[in-house]
């Protein structure tokens, strides 16, 4: 190998992670603390990075208030699906230890401003937020919790869609989550659902987008069809701002557009607006 | 019977048959089932989906509401029909049809054939995800009988977008799943050509599924598959599609509901 072909040596690893978050989007370097304190919102090109549930819970509710429902409710595997890179069981087992969330939705009862609801919260970092029959079931016991206590539910969602190690039981989860939050909505109570990115697919096609109020992050990924397989459809590459939240609130599905730092005290005031 | 002794088809062969260009389409079904078919057209609100149709229709003797996807027959009328995969103006003309089902009080009967819900720009700027989510919601509720029959492929959201009922229903040989074979092979296995291997791993047979709680019944197809004798498949599903209204129609509305919302509750419960 000639020396005009030699790779260029990498250069001397910085340890940077401690003091700089990089943000996923700009890919602007943020002080750490900055970044905290802006919840995962970048300053500088105002990407909203995912959150964990438990981030989640945090920035929504009232500290201490949050107490989880159904914490064995956990993943299944019907099919017992094996794909190239493994075992979906070992896999699922394996994240749950790893994010500390048994499914990818949290659920459980808290305070918004002193208002007491039902919440569900899904992580991403759990095989991409994706509709598993334990997701499915949370969301279900979830919806039939605020039934019985008479409070309204929030969902917030993040997730790529149905879960494909679950085959066809995933795929059901859309019907049975949209089942029981018909049942909600017969009983009077309020169902707010909060789309963050991702939310397409499975989820957007069910309970995502079936609230009173549909209410978006920031320029959030919002859709049904990936767009790769869109663009292989229609053979013509899409605009940059396709599937965004500020184009599904342009075309008519979102209600509005809530930035991270106002998302409480909004929730809060549209419950007052419900009566809560 | 020689059907005994044939071998039994792998899911990848059963794949193929589901999607036999002869497999009896919506159009056979009205002629060959139904005594009188009515065709009625459009959401209210944007157009006419002619992927998605629907209709009032008698089917020995018994006046319903039928729906179902749209698969042509030949390369004009399935670009008309768009290959069965149903635009939002689709899943929302269905949901007003059920809606006048339940006001007159005729059951519904949702014929369910589609390689998915269409994944075009425009279907997305119309609210695809929106019109499959209010239809799951609105089908849980409905306060009269719903009969689901998946006849050829059951493709995913765009499936069960028309597919949530009182008692499911599928033929033979046909599939349903939350993701097509090869489109599943090429995400996890990253090789679209393992569609065989995914067709097997999905568990999407009809035998699998009622394994797994998620249909009722099998209908019996004509050996060789219900493309080899259309006449004998329809009369096959008309007299299941029969059986199943008369058993619905004893119970109650108020129990019909409320056993609707169980049997999908219960679904992923293990």
């Amino acid at each position: 190998m000639s020396w005009f072909e030699k790779p260029a040596e990498a250069p001397a690893r910085v340890p940077t992670e401690a003091i700089w978050a990089v943000c996923p989007s700009c890919k602007a370097y943020v002080a750490k603390e900055v970044w905290r304190a802006a919840d995962k919102v970048c300053p500088k090109c105002n990407y909203h990075d995912r959150l964990s549930c438990r981030e989640r819970v945090a920035l929504l509710t009232d500290a201490g208030s949050f107490k989880e429902l159904n914490a064995a409710v956990s993943f299944n595997d019907p099919l017992k699906f094996t794909d190239a890179s493994g075992a979906y069981a070992a896999k699922a087992k394996a994240t749950a230890e790893k994010t500390g969330v048994g499914e990818s939705v949290l659920t459980g009862t808290a305070t918004i401003e002193g208002v007491p609801v039902v919440l569900g919260v899904m992580d991403f970092r759990f095989l991409g937020g994706s509709l598993g029959s334990g997701t499915g079931e949370r969301i279900l016991l979830a919806a039939e919790k605020a039934v019985e206590l008479k409070r309204p539910l929030i969902i917030v969602s993040a997730s790529g869609g149905a879960r494909m190690h679950e085959g066809i039981v995933s795929l059901m989860q859309m019907a049975k989550t949209c089942a029981a939050i018909a049942r909600l909505k017969e009983a009077g109570l309020p169902y707010l659902s909060l789309l963050t990115d991702p939310t397409t697919g499975g989820v957007s096609a069910s309970y995502a987008m079936v609230g009173d109020l549909n209410i978006a992050e920031p320029k959030a990924l919002i859709g049904f069809a990936g767009r790769r397989v869109i663009e292989q459809t229609i053979k013509q590459k899409l605009p940059d701002d396709f599937q965004t939240a500020e184009y599904t609130m342009a075309h008519g599905f979102v209600d509005r557009i809530v930035p991270r730092k106002e998302l409480k005290g909004f929730l809060a005031k549209v419950l007052k607006y419900a009566g809560f | 019977m020689a059907k005994k002794t044939q071998k039994k088809l792998s899911p990848w062969e059963i794949v193929q048959i589901a999607r036999h260009a002869e497999r009896p389409n919506i159009a056979d079904y009205t002629r060959l089932m139904c005594e009188d078919f009515v065709e009625l057209h459009g959401d209210r609100l944007f157009g006419d989906d002619r992927g998605l149709i629907g209709g009032f229709a008698t089917i020995g003797g018994e006046r319903v509401m039928l729906i179902g996807h749209r698969k042509g027959r030949g390369v004009e009328e399935n670009i008309e029909a768009n290959f069965g995969m149903a635009s939002p103006e689709g899943y929302r003309k269905a949901m007003r049809l059920m809606r006048l089902a339940e006001k007159y009080g005729l059951p519904v009967v949702s014929l369910v054939d589609t390689p998915g819900a269409y994944p075009g720009s425009e279907a997305e700027a119309r609210g695809q995800a929106e019109a499959i989510a209010h239809n799951l919601e609105f089908m849980s509720t409905l306060k009269t009988p719903v009969v689901i029959v998946v006849t050829g492929e059951g493709g995913s959201g765009g499936a069960l977008g028309i597919a949530v009922g009182d008692r499911i229903l599928m033929l033979e040989n046909a599939v349903y799943s939350v993701i097509s074979p090869e489109g599943c092979a090429s995400i996890l296995w990253r090789d679209g050509t393992k569609a065989a291997l995914a067709a097997e791993t999905l568990k999407i047979t009809a035998d699998s599924l009622k394994g797994l709680g998620v249909i009722d019944e099998i209908v019996p197809e004509p050996e060789g598959g219900a493309h080899a004798d259309v006449a004998q498949a329809v009369a096959a599903v008309r007299k299941a599609v029969l059986a199943s209204l008369s058993a619905l129609k004893k119970v109650p509305v108020a129990e019909l509901v409320d056993r609707r919302y169980a049997k999908f509750a219960a679904m992923g419960r293990f």
